[in-house]
């Protein structure tokens, strides 16, 4: 009983001797190395904590089904989770430089590649033997790796369609010899149907030990080559051109993605080997643009999926692990793809609307300026019929935008409503916009030589994003020039300061206005 | 080793094949061609516009769609979900449905995220099929995935099921009209939409200016696809329906730049890979489907080392006569 989990503390703690051993390239990869251990111990320690305080129950209900799993008494489910974690760390970690390199799907071939591989494993000696298997499948998909560059590099083939038929082909090899050796009927073959689909409860302790060599040697491998690894996958003319072995690197990839591809099968089966790579990458590079914090996110979330599939097919009988795992997986990177902070749609939708209507805020301050513009600055209030004319759009629409600016405290409802007066504040962003929009179409026909009556519909779009330090480069680049192209004032830093003092009768004004 | 393979005996592999049983195996040489010729026309396309993978990825996302389709069409029947209604048109549904909400998933992933489109085809490939064995599994009692039915159809029970009867005649078996007829309007469709299609996939730019919409162009031919794919679930299963969609072409691809040579070698393709791997099947006692992928396999790899304008021996003989200035970096 107690065989199993001893493996992980060894190796854990074999992972931290290595971690003072070797010198570290950076802090982030320690700490992926730290928290994986941490969650190591975590699985370890929680069974010796749990393990006899709940008496003997009757599974009956959901309830006592959950209540049973997290008692770990059963040895198939602790070797399960074991096995589901193992390969969410895995798979979590190649996956993150899979994703950025774009070789996606190259998972997904390799895990069909292999399957010749297998059946030739499981001929040498006619049994499940794990280790015979293990060669087997990872020669056949190294193969596999090597015809689709071969295909690639030889042919005209675009990659997708190399991928597609060394994904088929190999696949149907495999599938000839299975169907040869089911005829043969000596040995134990049942082991080979469960390459397909996966099967996490039929892993026993030679798996597991497999799972954790290969899972270590992963984190080894991307803990002190993590600087190679990063470098060769960003910017591999770089790497070539600073000495690096960028091929070497990516055959060792492939070496390690096939190790994993094999060690995987078991658990989660042919088809859905890829997913364990893809999505929790994925969704850790919505969340992220930090490499180590990629590969850290996209560890935790491998081994979140993988426990979480575990738990949920051990509460209904016949419910299979790998499918709830991809679910699962597929369910944190739909979290990441509508609530991501920064990357996520909702918050993109949000952002897109607030400048929107910042925009639109900002052209119906324009629009009052140029209505002050036109009676000379003669009154302070704008009527909302003037408005309107303005922006050539209805009065209940002017109203709306009137309401708007009066919320985001720009302007001030003057007499009975039906006009509008500039706040200082809001004189200054009107001014402003006005002055973006000028200071860019004299730029325009100055610097660029293009036609006077070509430069409004770029300024129309431009005045809204310019900066203050550009805008002020521009204005030193013209001469502190006073006209547009169009023969209009720009209003100057000056202006906008003794408008706004004319205008409210102040002094001084904080904000746009204050000279550096 | 010996009993794994059997001794290659051609009066018994070859000869006897079409003297003694030739219309059994005629059937099912027939039933390959015809998935084999549809899947590769079909695949034409995907390999021009460089969705290869999409076409795996549908032939993985149709099987939810399968399974809502039957528990639907189970539960519309008023009878208990487990009876198969393996109806055309309740399959066809469920994979047109499966097939626009991949296409869809795939397109809003790849737009809305910086998550490149391989990476889209994986995450919404593998989840769809995930989501449709738990689907079955929940619905299908307690019993153990039938495997079989997704991932691999068998061709060597066609000719065992039920012949069409037209006249009071036997035509063929009900699985060859079916494809046949799949078949026959493939080619029609590809012949009545040839310049859309082609103009779509070679120049977007192009095909606006004509006026051609190629947003509607690419769902046309994912929800045809889909149909290809579903109607040949029954002769070759979801893996090896993506050698029948990417391997006649690729091929194909190597022997000529144009299009209609390309559909017609396909056609040839098509036709050599059934027949070898009929014999290559009866040979080894395997499966007869798979052989059938492995031999279009065989044929792309002969076509790879000996093609007239860029097989490995033509360029190994440019190599030689015009040595390149320097290596090339690996």
């Amino acid at each position: 009983m107690r065989h199993g989990i001893k493996n992980t503390p060894g190796k854990g703690s074999c992972a931290a001797r290595q971690r003072h051993g070797a010198g570290f390239p950076s802090i982030g990869v320690r700490s992926i190395l730290l928290r994986l251990v941490v969650v190591a111990f975590v699985v370890c320690l929680a069974p010796g904590c749990l393990a006899d305080r709940i008496g003997d129950l009757t599974e009956t209900s959901v309830i006592d089904q959950a209540a049973r799993f997290f008692s770990f008494r059963d040895e198939s489910l602790r070797y399960a989770l074991l096995g589901t974690i193992l390969l969410g760390v895995n798979c979590g970690l190649l996956g993150g430089f899979i994703v950025v390199r774009k070789l996606s799907l190259m998972g997904d071939a390799l895990s069909h590649a292999v399957l010749p591989g297998v059946a030739i494993g499981f001929l040498w000696n006619m049994t499940k033997d794990p280790l015979a298997i293990f060669i087997g499948a990872t020669i056949a998909g190294l193969l596999g790796a090597l015809t689709v560059s071969a295909i690639t590099h030889t042919t005209k083939i675009k990659e997708d369609a190399a991928l597609g038929m060394v994904l088929s082909g190999y696949f149907a090899a495999g599938y000839c010899l299975t169907s040869m050796i089911g005829r043969l009927e000596t040995g134990n073959k049942a082991g080979i149907d469960h390459f397909l689909f996966g099967q996490a409860a039929a892993l026993n302790r030679d798996d597991i030990l497999l799972m954790s060599v290969v899972t270590a040697l992963t984190v080894l491998c991307v803990s002190l080559f993590y600087k190679e690894f990063l470098v060769t996958s960003f910017d591999a003319a770089f790497a070539r051109a600073v000495g690096f072995p960028a091929t070497l690197f990516h055959n060792g990839l492939m070496l390690l993605l096939a190790f994993s591809v094999v060690i995987a099968l078991q658990a989660v089966g042919v088809v859905l080997v890829s997913a364990m790579l893809i999505t929790p990458a994925a969704s850790a590079y919505l969340l992220t643009d930090r490499m180590h914090r990629l590969l850290t996110l996209s560890a935790l979330f491998g081994v979140a999926t993988g426990a979480i599939g575990a738990f949920l097919s051990f509460l209904e009988s016949g419910l299979p692990t790998g499918p709830l795992m991809v679910l699962a997986a597929t369910l944190v990177f739909g979290m990441a793809f509508l609530f991501g902070p920064r990357h996520g749609v909702l918050i993109r939708w949000w952002r897109q609307r607030s400048r929107g209507h910042r925009v639109r805020r900002e052209n119906t301050l324009k629009a009052v300026y140029q209505a002050l513009e036109r009676r000379e600055f003669k009154g302070e209030s704008v009527t909302l019929l003037e408005l309107a004319q303005r922006r050539r759009e209805t009065e209940e629409e002017a109203r709306q935008q009137a309401s708007a600016l009066i919320r985001n405290g720009l302007a001030t409802r003057h007499g009975t409503g039906e006009q509008i007066v500039l706040t200082p504040e809001g004189w200054l962003r009107a001014c402003e916009i006005v002055r973006n929009h000028r200071l860019w179409e004299l730029y325009l026909t100055n610097a660029a030589h293009i036609a006077a009556d070509h430069v409004h519909e770029d300024a129309e779009k431009i005045e809204h994003v310019l900066g203050e330090d550009v805008v002020r480069q521009i204005e030193r680049r013209l001469d502190f020039a006073k006209t547009d192209p169009h023969g209009r004032p720009i209003p100057s830093i000056d202006d906008m300061r003794r408008g706004a003092g004319g205008l409210f009768g102040r002094d001084e004004l904080v904000g746009y206005g204050k000279t550096t | 080793m010996s009993e794994l393979v059997p001794p290659f005996d051609w009066h018994y592999v070859v000869v006897s094949t079409w003297t003694e049983s030739g219309g059994y195996y005629g059937w099912m040489a027939l039933m390959g061609f015809l998935v084999a010729a549809t899947c590769g026309l079909v695949g034409n396309y995907l390999i021009l516009r460089r969705m290869a993978l999409v076409g795996d990825a549908i032939s993985h996302s149709v099987l939810p769609g399968l399974a809502v389709a039957f528990i639907l069409a189970n539960l519309a029947g008023g009878g208990g979900v487990g009876h198969g209604v393996r109806s055309p048109m309740v399959m066809f549904a469920g994979a047109l449905g499966a097939a626009v909400v991949t296409t869809i998933m795939i397109e809003e992933i790849h737009k809305k995220t910086r998550v490149k489109q391989d990476a889209a085809i994986g995450i919404t490939f593998s989840s769809l099929f995930a989501l449709g064995v738990v689907i079955i599994s929940l619905f299908a009692g307690k019993a153990h995935i039938d495997t079989d039915c997704v991932l691999h159809g068998e061709i060597t029970f066609v000719p065992d099921d039920l012949f069409v009867m037209i006249g009071g005649r036997e035509i063929a078996p009900g699985p060859i009209v079916r494809m046949a007829g799949v078949a026959g309007v493939t080619v029609l469709l590809i012949a009545l939409f040839y310049k859309e299609l082609l103009v779509s996939s070679f120049d977007s730019g192009l095909a606006a200016s004509l006026g051609v919409n190629a947003t509607v162009v690419h769902y046309g031919l994912m929800s045809w696809l889909s149909v290809v794919v579903v109607s040949s679930f029954e002769a070759v299963g979801a893996i090896l329906v993506i050698a029948m969609l990417i391997i006649p072409g690729a091929t194909a691809s190597l022997l000529t730049r144009r299009l209609p040579w390309m559909m017609a070698l396909t056609v040839v393709h098509a036709a050599l890979s059934s027949v070898l791997g009929l014999h290559l099947a009866i040979w080894l006692e395997c499966s007869v489907s798979a052989a059938m992928c492995v031999a279009a396999a065989g044929v792309f790899g002969a076509v790879w080392i000996f093609s007239p304008s860029e097989g490995l021996i033509r360029r190994w003989a440019a190599r030689r006569a015009d040595p390149p200035l320097e290596e090339p970096a690996a």
